[in-house]
């Protein structure tokens, strides 16, 4: 052996912000905490075991997958148990076990570890899994259906059915101050819109998510123009914006990266499809809400509309 | 080490160094026992120099394998040639070091005090070429590509370092004669000094026009300062002298007046040696000087695992051994602790965008980085903008991911260059 002092040589820089994957999600988690304690507090214990199961199992086909493909063990990151919560959050308080296991598993399996893992999923992993869901077991995303044991003093229906069926007539007793407090049935952490909207906040100010997808997304929701053209069949912007998975999309969903544009202009146009297509779907798709299609079908505009970037300086055309 | 503040939906900024507190001169550091001279050329058995292993050298004596290269060292100590051997540099760059035992009697040669008469771009190149900072004067003889401007960099090239500040603050009568004599050699009148934005005030007539650079890193790397000043883009993968431009360090230029004033070569180098809390000195060394005298001087200790680094913390490099000698391009020495040291990660990109946001250039970093990772450099050339590239590091700096980026970047540049090396050759084959 030599007594020479050994050094670590790595290449520039010598420096490092200090963010990591890690920091990002746990800050992820922590401004859904607003939104999944209030329906925690709002439907109980089964509003609990919801996500704990989700993020547990989220975890759980994380490390299988981890496993089966022989790569490095990827857990911790808090990537996983970001898209438990999230999938959670949009499930009504009496999802069964086995839904919850099985949205897990297409979240994690079929949503981001097959194309590779964190940062190589095309789609929204949580975006992805509802959807798949939604089409395969209507009925436990049938709010008024799953919550009908509930009562909490405030009108026990769900305001985008409600207005798809009866019109925005019956959606009239819904306050906005209501709906952002959370007088509105739906899903766990969907419902309180204040909650919601302070995270988003949060974690804008922390530069964890991008302004520009969240502010274009609810620019393309408004349905000002539909609500102009015919008041008495569409619903006012305030409606579509605090109902439903509107808030969620536009804040956790939308904004993942891997399924996101970086810049300025594609995320303007990536937000702003996203709202858009919502609007549409509700207003005259066939489905009550279009939050989760609009994703996806955003995301596959993404590879796209990231073409168009600035030019380098200095590039030789 | 730098942390992001609280509220980060802006861009960080990372502003150049001021001259350390309290400071009244730089400390000079003698070299104990030996120093060492890099000759930028390769190592062969055989050659002949002006020099071999053994011979008395003395201080300002010009040591090379052939007169009239432009690649020669100057010895910066009178004493004996104990050694000569093959040094290998970052990216394969191969040196002939030149080991020098060191004789406390000094001995200055006279062989420039003679040429120190007429400043002529002959002598320069013969004579003072191996000046602090690394002037490099067969640029401005170069038919080929004729340099129209000269920009004498007064900005500092990465953060923590206050070398050139140190210059500009200290030593402007130098550098003022320093630019008649390059004005006189060169024959080249337009002459510009970029000085940070903070310290463009009261230099009176000094024979250029004095511009502003900004604080903000990387305002005071070259291409920018081509850009934002002069307003000309360099195009990717061209140098300054491409498009006429011919910098020189601030330090470079005062050493060039002081070498017509003093009639010697000189041969001290002023570096910032910045210490693993952070906390920054000026220091004055012999060119050649081993990094381990500068550290006694200090009273820094490194131990294993630490990193000792040639240049400032965006973009220095870590070396691997304490006996790395000073250079004329070494503004800074900065020690880093094994617990300071920041991991990267074989994490893939996760498209977070920070480094679209902060590069400065607006390279599609993410796109980039997905190509060097697969090892796909000329695609990456081709379709990302590798070469719009100023090796700033800002990218690695603020990578979510911890990917380090900025070594794919170097990575994929020093290989295209190869291939491109090795293309142009058989195309000559081919064409003989």
């Amino acid at each position: 052996m030599n007594n020479h002092k050994q050094f670590i040589v790595s290449h520039a820089p010598f420096w490092h912000n200090g963010s990591s994957i890690t920091e990002r999600n746990y800050h992820i988690l922590l401004a859904t905490l607003p939104a999944v304690l209030f329906g925690i507090i709002q439907y109980g214990v089964n509003a609990f075991a919801v996500p704990s199961l989700a993020i547990s199992t989220a975890m759980l086909w994380e490390l299988v997958m981890n496993k089966a493909t022989k790569r490095p063990v990827t857990i911790g990151d808090g990537h996983a148990a970001v898209t438990g919560i999230l999938f959670a959050m949009v499930l009504p308080a009496t999802a069964p076990w086995w839904l919850v296991l099985i949205g897990t598993f297409v979240a994690i399996v079929i949503g981001k570890q097959i194309f590779g893992g964190i940062g190589s999923n095309a789609f929204n992993p949580v975006a992805l899994a509802a959807a798949i869901l939604m089409v395969s077991w209507p009925d436990y995303f049938d709010f008024d259906a799953s919550l009908v044991n509930y009562d909490f003093g405030f009108i026990m229906v769900y305001p985008l059915t409600a207005l798809k069926y009866f019109g925005p007539g019956a959606v009239e007793g819904f306050s906005v101050s209501g709906l952002l407090l959370g007088q509105q049935i739906g899903g766990i952490g969907t419902a309180f819109g204040l909650g919601l909207i302070v995270g988003g906040l949060y974690l804008i100010l922390r530069g964890f998510i991008r302004w520009e997808i969240v502010v274009s997304f609810v620019v393309g929701i408004s349905a000002l123009l539909f609500n102009i053209f015919d008041p008495s069949r569409f619903g006012s912007p305030a409606i579509h914006l605090l109902t439903g998975y509107t808030l969620i999309g536009a804040i956790f969903l939308a904004t993942d990266d891997s399924s996101s544009p970086v810049n300025f202009i594609p995320m303007l146009l990536y937000g702003a499809t996203a709202g858009i297509m919502t609007v549409l779907i509700r207003n005259i798709g066939v489905y009550v809400d279009g939050v989760m299609y609009a994703i996806l079908i955003a995301n596959m505009l993404n590879p796209l509309l990231d073409k168009i970037r600035p030019q380098a300086i200095g590039k030789v055309v | 080490m730098f942390k992001r503040s609280f509220i980060d939906f802006d861009k960080p900024s990372l502003e150049y160094a001021s001259l350390p507190d309290k400071f009244t001169a730089p400390e000079m550091v003698a070299p104990t026992r030996t120093v060492t001279l890099l000759l930028e050329v390769p190592f062969t058995q055989n050659a002949t120099g002006s020099f071999k292993k053994g011979a008395q050298v003395q201080t300002g004596q010009k040591l090379c394998f052939d007169e009239d290269s432009p690649r020669y060292a100057i010895s910066s100590v009178t004493g004996s040639v104990s050694g000569v051997s093959a040094f290998t540099g970052d990216f394969g760059r191969q040196y002939t070091a030149v080991e020098i035992e060191v004789d406390p009697r000094e001995e200055f040669d006279s062989t420039f005090e003679a040429a120190a008469d007429a400043p002529t771009l002959e002598t320069l190149i013969r004579y003072l070429n191996a000046l602090p900072g690394n002037p490099a004067f067969e640029r401005f003889a170069d038919t080929a590509k004729p340099i129209d401007t000269i920009v004498i960099s007064g900005c500092e090239q990465d953060l923590l370092v206050a070398t050139t500040r140190h210059t500009i603050e200290t030593r402007m009568a130098e550098i003022k004669s320093g630019i008649g004599i390059l004005k006189k050699a060169t024959g080249i009148e337009n002459i510009l000094i970029a000085v940070p934005n903070d310290l463009i005030q009261g230099y009176g007539h000094i024979g250029a026009e004095v511009v502003a650079v900004g604080r903000e890193y990387p305002a005071g790397m070259k291409p920018f300062i081509a850009y934002k000043i002069l307003g000309r883009v360099i195009p990717a993968g061209q140098s300054p002298e491409d498009t006429g431009i011919g910098f020189i360090q601030a330090e470079a230029v005062a050493a060039l007046g002081q070498a017509f004033e003093t009639r010697r070569i000189p041969s001290t180098k002023t570096l910032t040696f910045i210490g693993k809390d952070g906390t920054r000195k000026m220091i004055a060394a012999r060119q050649g000087t081993p990094c381990s005298d500068i550290l006694t001087h200090c009273r820094a200790v490194l131990n294993d695992r630490d990193r000792l680094i040639i240049g400032g913390p965006m973009t220095g490099s870590a070396v691997y051994s304490e006996n790395y000698p000073v250079g004329p391009e070494t503004d800074a020495i900065m020690l880093q602790d094994r617990y300071d040291v920041p991991y990267i990660s074989d994490y893939p990109c996760i498209n977070c965008g920070e480094c679209i946001r902060i590069c400065p250039t607006r390279v599609p970093v993410n796109m980039l980085v997905r190509f060097l990772e697969a090892g796909q450099y000329a695609e990456a050339a081709d379709l990302y903008d590798l070469y719009a590239c100023i090796d700033c590091g800002l990218c690695s700096f603020v990578c979510v991911a911890k990917i380090p980026i900025f070594q794919y970047i170097k990575m994929a540049k020093y290989e295209l260059g190869l291939t491109m090396a090795e293309t142009a050759e058989t195309t000559e084959a081919a064409n003989e």
